[in-house]
């Protein structure tokens, strides 16, 4: 019998230790099938920071290094400017890459590092029960804020792929969602290119997937996909936000 | 051997180059910027990689990430900035990373002042951040020995799969001295656990520090412990001065061991038999070096600080004689009179066992 | 041999590179020697002093509280190191920048006019040196050739061409002290 689909070769034997309805899964899927086709699974390391993400160590079969919360693209130029020739990734929530790592993601991506980051927005603290982020939506429940998300007092959510793409040293930036299967493949071709102007470009790239996370939205996962496209896409609008090398 | 002048920030700097040192992360920070600049002059010339992070936070992480490569890194700060280090300090520990951080003690607490002091003892020996670790500590107490130190602790840091730290002073850090140059080394060490060049093996590498299980977690405490009682056993140093004879001794460490010589000197003029114990090595505390002389009738520990490495002398002498305390922190620096009049003090006031 | 040397004064009098050029020539004899400057926000202008040990022996303490010698370049540095110097050493004073007295019957007191002679030879910012070449005269450590050697060593890449002056002004230094010595017009209170 011919094997149609199977698990991508950059991915180990481990499970996924995820919850039911997580989009991690699909986010690992996506990374790991790139690094495949790419054919950089021996040329390549991975970052892994702090949040649901920090295990993706068991599941990219690459080296990988896991730095401390919010640090990975600290981590990260230290690797790269360690190891120019090999591609460095990292793998980062939004509570991680927006909240206590925002310094360390703006500068790096203000030096034009010459990474890729995979930046999976939720919308909230996952690994931790649901608490505020700094991009969890107005009004949105979590379980520091339970009335819901009262921007006068902790203000807006943070667009950051917007914010990145200001900065004149990134080169390739991006926003998908991992809701559907056609948005699903719009996201693969991002993270295709974010890791394309790393090897081709010598520059820095990321893109950010809005992921739904079931468990702390207390939404069934249908429904939480469904909560993504109706309540995140309207405030973190999806496409390439910048692609100055023309990576495609 | 090349002999010439140079700061004591300036002999770690140089050293690091000699042992092989090709990356350095810093952030700004009085009194070791002679340091940072010396690492920015120097490295390009090397080919070496020289950045200025963006804050400590973040230099100690690319450290980590340049860590994990197994090639040989450092950075360098004074207190507030080695405060904010302790994060990564405890992953370094943990994923067992060799890497090199310097601190340039200024007196705090808080900000404090650039004043010299030895007011981080504790948190240098004591681990620094969370959970059960040590650094192997180094105490110079001269521009030759911030060279010759800095080139142990790189070895050393190799060899256990460790990171170290020297833990200077300002003065010693500002300090010009006469100095023999170190020859550079080579590299030979293996390093089959580094990521990167995963080609070259048919395993991948992980650099973590967060096992999977509780028994791994478990495992790992148990291999750090094991680890860490080696390097008790094998890398205590210390320099023992005119203790052959003495009835009474200084412990000091740093600048404060220099100005304890000149009293010690002075005193044994005078006629009092005294000697002093200077640790090299902080951590491990030489502690094997107070049983060797057990004609000792008391100890005085002097340091700028209100009283740490005293603790140190206290679990070592056991209670067999008594250890007394000079000192002060926030940038008190004891002159060899001072320390003369409190032994004098001591061993006339029939304070001793 | 053991000297401990303070050199005190104004920063941009050139307190620091005098002390580095009296270590490398210790260095240069085969000594052992520290430098130690005045540490503390006033590194950045205002007061400045270095601490200058040379020794045959290890140096204990780089720390000079007592020493040997001393050069002082302004009235504060006088009032603020003159007790210190110890008993029957020396104290080199600029007196062009000095009126006040050192009151010790203890030491030798040697006044130079380090910055008329220094203007003279039209190089106002060699004071500095001239002190040095007089402290060459008047307690003889080391000779002329050492403290060439020790310039030509010290002076940074950019500042090349201020070997010559240096050593001129050293060489100035060197004549007067020789003159108010040998002349009887030494300054010796006490």
């Amino acid at each position: 019998m011919k094997q149609v689909f199977g698990k991508p070769k950059s991915l180990t034997e481990n499970p996924f230790t995820y919850c039911p309805g997580c989009s991690h899964g699909i986010g690992h899927r996506l990374v790991a099938e790139t690094l495949d086709e790419l054919g950089i699974v021996e040329n390549c390391v991975a970052v892994s920071t702090i949040g649901c993400s920090v295990r993706c160590w068991r599941n990219f079969d690459v080296d990988v290094v896991q730095g401390a919360h919010g640090r990975g693209m600290a981590v990260a130029t230290g690797l790269k400017r360690a190891l120019p020739d090999e591609v460095i990734f990292t793998y980062q929530g939004d509570g991680d890459l927006a909240a206590i790592g925002m310094a360390e993601t703006m500068h790096a991506a203000a030096r034009g590092e010459a990474i890729t980051v995979v930046f999976i927005n939720n919308s909230l603290f996952g690994a931790t029960g649901g608490q505020l982020a700094p991009t969890t939506l107005a009004g949105q429940w979590t379980s520091t804020y339970p009335n819901g998300r009262d921007v006068d007092w902790t203000g807006e959510p943070i667009r950051m792929a917007e914010i990145l793409a200001s900065l004149p040293s990134t080169s390739y930036i991006a926003r998908e969602a991992l809701t559907s299967p056609k948005r699903i493949l719009q996201a693969k071709k991002a993270v295709r290119k974010a890791f394309d102007v790393q090897i081709n470009h010598n520059g820095f790239g990321l893109v950010e997937l809005l992921a739904a996370c079931p468990i702390n939205l207390k939404l069934k996962p249908v429904d939480a996909v469904k909560w993504v496209e109706d309540k995140m896409i309207p405030y973190y609008p999806l496409g390439e936000i910048k692609n100055t090398k023309g990576v495609g | 051997m090349e002999k010439t002048m140079m700061k004591g920030n300036e002999a770690i700097g140089e050293a690091a180059l000699r042992a092989g040192c090709r990356y350095y992360f810093g952030y700004p920070i009085t009194p070791q910027n002679e340091l940072l600049e010396h690492m920015a002059n120097n490295l390009p010339k090397h080919d070496g990689v020289f950045l200025q992070s963006e804050s400590e936070l973040a230099g100690a992480s690319m450290l980590y990430g340049v860590a994990a490569t197994g090639k040989r890194v450092m950075t360098s700060s004074s207190s507030p900035g080695i405060s904010l280090m302790q994060e990564t300090i405890s992953y370094l520990a943990s994923a067992e990373l060799p890497a090199l951080i310097v601190n340039i003690t200024r007196g705090g607490p808080g900000l404090g002042r650039i004043t010299p002091a030895q007011s981080d003892y504790f948190q240098a020996v004591k681990g620094g951040g969370h959970g059960d670790y040590n650094l192997i500590v180094f105490a110079p107490a001269s521009v030759q020995e911030m060279m010759d130190l800095t080139m142990l602790a790189f070895e050393l840091g190799d060899k256990y799969r460790t990171p170290t730290m020297i833990l200077g002073d300002g003065i010693i850090g500002q300090m010009m001295e006469s100095v023999t140059l170190a020859e550079p080394v080579e590299i030979k060490q293996k390093k089959p656990w580094t990521v990167g060049r995963r080609k070259d093996r048919d395993y991948r590498n992980l650099v973590i520090s967060a096992p999977f299980t509780n028994e791994e977690m478990v495992e790992l405490n148990v291999r750090l412990q094991e680890k860490y009682r080696e390097i008790e056993a094998n890398e205590q140093r210390v320099e023992c001065y005119r203790m052959d004879d003495a009835e009474f001794a200084i412990v000091a460490f740093g600048i404060v061991s220099r100005l304890s010589l000149a009293a010690v000197d002075s005193m044994r003029n005078k006629g009092y038999r005294v000697g002093l114990i200077r640790p090299i090595t902080l951590w491990p505390f030489p502690e094997k070096a107070f049983a060797s002389y057990p004609q000792v009738k008391g100890y005085l520990t002097v340091e700028m600080n209100e009283g740490q490495m005293v603790e140190d002398v206290r679990l070592a002498v056991n209670g067999a004689v008594p250890v007394h305390f000079y000192g002060r922190g926030g940038g008190f620096t004891p002159a060899p009179k001072q320390i003369e009049e409190k032994v004098a003090g001591i061993m006339e006031g029939g304070d001793l066992a | 041999m053991l000297r401990e040397y303070n050199i005190a004064g104004f920063g941009g009098q050139g307190i620091l590179y005098l002390g580095q050029v009296l270590a490398y020539a210790g260095l240069l004899s085969g000594k052992q020697t520290t430098w130690i400057p005045s540490y503390g926000p006033e590194m950045r202008g205002g007061t400045a002093n270095c601490m200058v040990v040379i020794s045959d022996d290890k140096v204990r303490s780089p720390l000079v509280y007592n020493p040997n010698v001393a050069l002082i370049f302004n009235k504060p540095s006088l009032e603020k190191f003159g007790a210190d110097i110890m008993p029957n050493g020396k104290a080199l004073l600029l007196s062009d920048l000095i009126d006040g007295e050192l009151d010790r019957d203890d030491i030798e007191i040697f006044k130079i006019p380090a910055k008329t002679i220094a203007e003279e030879m039209g190089s106002a910012m060699s004071a500095n040196m001239v002190m040095l070449g007089a402290l060459l005269t008047i307690d003889p450590v080391f000779d002329y050739s050492q403290i060439e050697a020790a310039v030509k060593k010290v002076t940074p890449s950019h500042r090349q061409h201020l070997i010559e002056i240096n050593l001129n002004a050293v060489k100035k230094g060197i004549e007067y002290a020789e003159q108010m010595i040998n002349g009887g017009y030494k300054e010796q209170e006490g």
